[in-house]
């Protein structure tokens, strides 16, 4: 055991994982070597790609026990992929793999049964929702479950540490050869930043897709040498899943509290002036944000240089309108984000390594001025937990959280201060996710903390009259009013493994103990 | 210190969550109401939240008032023997038609502190007229009680006992609004002015405290957060009006080094109105984070 | 319904038998609100039946509020079911007390100091 950077417990060695190397600082791993890459191929010219089922494809691709494979998650809840393809497995009699999918929803719940089955034994993921998280925090995997960020997988893809045998990976529309975009067809989901990682570097490809459209499609997101195998199904997802509606502003006055108190923040800190570039989530307070900015923007003739990550109406409005220059989309949340993609020559799709991997050239978070981020839990070192409730229980998904509040110069998490009765800020976040040292500042609706390592926006925030609290503070507030929660109770079998976003591990995940 | 009443903002008494946090959104103050947003079978209920809510919470800065059901109703009594023990700032009479309607809670509360030891006069008052009867007796009302601090109009029962109905120009509450604000002045109390219930309508809700406004009000009563910001900004002064009233300041302050009992400013005397006008417009300036002592205000 | 009776002796001095009849139900399942059912019970001492999205961080702190707010206005002997939504202590307490008072079907309240 050794004690990591933020003060967790790592073990050395885990059994079926291999070592482990705890977490020091955001940027203190220098990697070395080269990218890995896919295996060679041969194929004739004129052959055809395309094979007729789900079955077949997979005896195609030669899979067997032990292997790994993947899958993207941009068709978020309405994804049918992963279950399609698992279930198929699972009936051919294929066991013990490692599957790697960028990040699993409640939708996959069916994926219990076939680790109860043997036939998933090892998860290496973004995130995962319930029932599936409750009943790998019960124990149910004999390893851990490895959670890692956006540009953590897309490193550990790109670096050969994690390699895929085949990826499975469900896209929009496709010509009989392998060129597919996302951005066309009834289960159309915008960008597939994360699925192009995974068609660059796996060692076999199969697309799967409902729309399958005359030589060649173009443009196209993964391409024709990438890809070994075409199957056409009758559907990928449900549309009502992928995406939703344009999202609407929310009309919550908390949502606005908080969203008001960030939007002062941003405008005192220095960060707001033209050419800044900006990133935010897609609920409620995030989206009031980028209203409330858009307002200030066009009062004070700011334009922005680049909006990132999830990509919203709200973002494409500002693109269209003239108030900034590009938007790199890593994901689309809705369908007018997803159809902008498509039309916009400065909406342009990134992948995931392009977006977040720490160890390439220089990726995309590197350049990011404002990031709005949201919390399940905050520690009084401003460690961030997004991946666990506090009842310790996955439920949720590290996303892009760590890769953003990285890279970019000033991190804002939204959140209120309590959420039905548990306070946000505590002594020891349940699981550490984001380390303290990049978090910037902590928005709620009872007040703003800012991290004492940025003195700089300290001094900012007490010019332009903003009220501080200390973080202390705000969790005294908190308590004030909920008491003080009963601690939650772990058993010592580790379920998960956080890795950071360079590969060092930043936390582990208990068992929790069975409730009486 | 000139008290601030731009925004009151209305709080369903019977709502945990509104009650829990009424005092973030910035209003100047909150009213818990027991009243028309609590129905019959709930009266107890509110009661009982709003009476240990204030025991318990901590509303900060913000003033806190709490709407009674009227004496009329089986419901009155019960409230002010609950809520003078709660403490808030003020109890607000829902309906007064004369000032014998104010001195019959007058005198209720004066029982209740003594009983309970509380110096007499701690609690406050504040009475809402919403008939015609009370608009011709709004002086009587507003000088009934040294613990009223404000009057307020409710529109809507006004109206219908009018028999008229509300307009986006509001020139059926001209009257009332204007007798109102007469009464107030006189009496030496603030006056406040009714709800705008039509959320949707935000250019409307601008026009219509900026006529209040015009008409003298002292503030408005709002029923959503988001019409304390719009409300806030139109009570924000203009910064000739932050100037003028840092000169007549600066004025009061060499007569007094002078020791003279004449304050003057640009040849003419300045007596109290403006005097107090000064002070109001500084404190709304503070309070809209336009304006800070001991600052360099250009 | 059966009619309550209930002894009534002295509140400024408190320490009354306060006997349950009749159910009393309070509060809502909105956010932040505990719905509060207290019901007779022909056992020796307080029963509580709690539901709460936050039972491992809050259930016993919950429970408390609960008992002590009834064994404060003399209950020896509940029955209490509770669907708790996140409300805190002072809204717990004022549940607790309305459905007991709406099960003792009486209005008089010792407000205290």
């Amino acid at each position: 055991m050794s004690k990591n950077g933020v003060g967790r417990e790592i073990p050395n060695y885990i059994e079926g994982i291999g070592h482990l190397k705890p977490y020091e600082k955001p940027f203190s791993v220098i990697p070395n070597g080269n990218k890995a890459g896919a295996k060679l191929k041969r194929p004739l010219p004129h052959a055809s790609k395309m094979v007729e089922s789900i079955e077949e494809v997979i005896i195609a691709t030669g899979l067997r026990d032990g292997m790994t494979i993947s899958f993207h998650h941009h068709f978020r809840n309405g994804d049918y992929i992963v279950n399609m393809v698992m279930n198929v497995i699972a009936k051919l009699g294929i066991k013990n793999l490692r599957i790697a999918p960028s990040s699993l929803s409640t939708c996959h719940s069916s994926l219990i049964d076939h680790i109860k089955n043997g036939i998933i034994t090892g998860i290496e993921t973004s995130g995962i929702r319930e029932p599936l998280g409750t009943a790998i925090s019960q124990g149910i995997m004999n390893k851990p479950v490895i959670i890692r960020s956006h540009g953590g997988r897309a490193r550990a893809i790109e670096s050969g540490q994690l390699k895929i045998d085949v990826a499975f990976l469900g896209v929009p529309a496709c010509d009989d050869y392998g060129n597919a975009n996302g951005f066309s067809g009834k289960s159309a989901c915008g960008s597939l930043g994360y699925a192009k990682v995974d068609a660059k570097y796996a060692d076999q490809v199969v697309l799967i897709t409902d729309n399958l459209v005359e030589y060649p499609c173009l443009p196209a997101s993964i391409d024709q040498s990438q890809v070994d195998y075409v199957v056409k199904v009758e559907s990928i997802g449900d549309p009502k899943g992928i995406v939703s509606g344009a999202i609407r502003n929310t009309t919550n006055p908390k949502d606005l509290l908080i969203a008001e108190n960030a939007v002062k923040s941003i405008l005192a800190s220095g960060y707001f002036k033209e050419g800044f570039s900006y990133q935010t989530g897609a609920a409620g307070a995030s989206l009031a944000v980028t209203a409330l900015l858009r307002e200030k923007m066009i009062e004070q003739n700011i334009k922005g240089s680049f909006g990132l990550g999830g990509i919203t109406a709200q973002l494409v409005q500002l693109l269209e309108e003239g108030l900034m220059k590009g938007l790199y989309d890593t994901q689309s949340f809705d369908l007018v984000a997803a159809e902008s993609l498509g039309r916009n020559t400065n909406h342009i799709e990134v992948d995931a390594g392009f977006y977040a991997n720490p160890h390439n050239s220089g990726c995309a978070v590197n350049k990011l001025d404002i990031v709005m981020l949201g919390a399940l839990e905050i520690d009084t070192d401003f460690n961030v937990n997004v991946i666990s409730k506090s009842d310790g229980v996955i439920s949720q998904a590290a996303g892009g959280h760590p890769d953003t509040a990285a890279g970019a110069n000033m991190s804002v998490i939204l959140a209120p201060l309590i959420r039905s009765r548990i306070p946000i800020i505590v002594d020891k976040v349940t699981t550490v996710v984001t380390p303290g040292e990049t978090i910037d500042v902590v928005v709620t609706d009872y007040g703003i903390a800012v991290n004492p390592l940025r003195q700089d926006l300290i001094d900012k925030f007490k010019k332009a009259n903003i009220k501080l609290y200390t973080i202390n503070e705000l969790q005294e507030i908190a308590e004030k009013l909920t008491g003080k929660p009963d601690k939650i109770e772990f058993d010592d079998k580790i379920v998960g493994i956080v890795e950071y976003r360079d590969g060092t591990v930043i936390d582990v995940i208990k068992k929790i103990k069975n409730s009486n | 210190m000139v008290k601030l009443r731009r925004t009151m903002m209305y709080v369903t008494g019977n709502n945990p969550a509104n009650v829990m946090d009424a005092h973030l959104y910035g209003s100047d103050s909150i009213m818990f109401d027991l009243e028309d947003s609590v129905s019959i079978k709930e009266k107890d209920s509110a009661r009982i939240l709003v009476y240990n809510a204030l025991k318990t919470m901590d509303y900060g800065e913000v003033e806190t008032v709490v709407r009674i059901n009227g004496l009329d109703t089986p419901f009155g009594r019960a409230d002010l023997e609950a809520m003078v023990r709660a403490k808030p700032d003020i109890i607000r009479l829902p309906k007064a038609e004369k000032a014998e309607d104010v001195m019959e809670v007058d005198n209720i509360i004066t029982e209740i502190e003594i009983k309970i030891g509380m110096e007499v006069g701690t609690t406050k008052m504040m009475a809402a007229i919403e008939s015609p009867l009370g608009v011709i007796n709004a002086y009587d009302i507003a000088k009934a009680s040294k613990r009223l601090v404000a009057i307020a109009i409710g529109a809507e029962d006004f109206v219908t006992n009018m028999k008229t109905t509300r307009s986006p120009e509001g020139i059926e509450l001209l009257v009332a609004r204007s007798q109102l604000v007469l009464a107030a002045r006189a009496a030496g109390i603030y006056a406040l002015d009714t709800v705008y219930s039509n959320l949707k309508n935000d250019e409307g809700f601008i026009d219509e405290v900026k006529l209040i406004k015009q008409l003298g009000f002292d503030g408005k009563s709002v029923i959503h957060p988001r019409q304390i910001g719009l409300t806030h900004k139109i009570y924000t002064p203009t910064e000739k009006e932050i100037k003028n009233a840092i000169r007549v300041v600066d004025a009061i302050k060499e007569a007094e080094e002078k020791g003279s009992g004449v304050i003057a400013l640009d040849g003419k005397m300045i007596d109290g109105p403006i005097v107090d006008r000064a002070y109001r417009v500084l404190e709304l300036a503070k309070a809209a984070g336009v304006y800070k002592e001991d600052e360099q205000n250009v | 319904m059966k009619k309550l009776e209930v002894a009534i002796n002295n509140w400024e001095e408190g320490g009354i038998q306060m006997e349950i009849k009749k159910i009393g139900v309070a509060g809502t399942v909105e956010s932040s609100d505990i719905n509060i059912v207290i019901e007779p019970s022909d056992q020796l001492g307080i029963e509580i039946y709690l539901q709460s999205a936050v039972m491992k961080q809050f259930g016993r702190q919950i429970k408390n509020v609960i008992e002590e707010t009834l064994r404060n206005e003399g209950v020896e002997n509940a029955i209490v079911r509770a669907i708790d939504k996140g409300a805190i202590d002072f809204v717990i307490k004022a549940r607790t007390l309305t459905a007991l008072y709406r099960a003792l079907e009486s209005n008089d309240y010792s407000w205290g100091e």
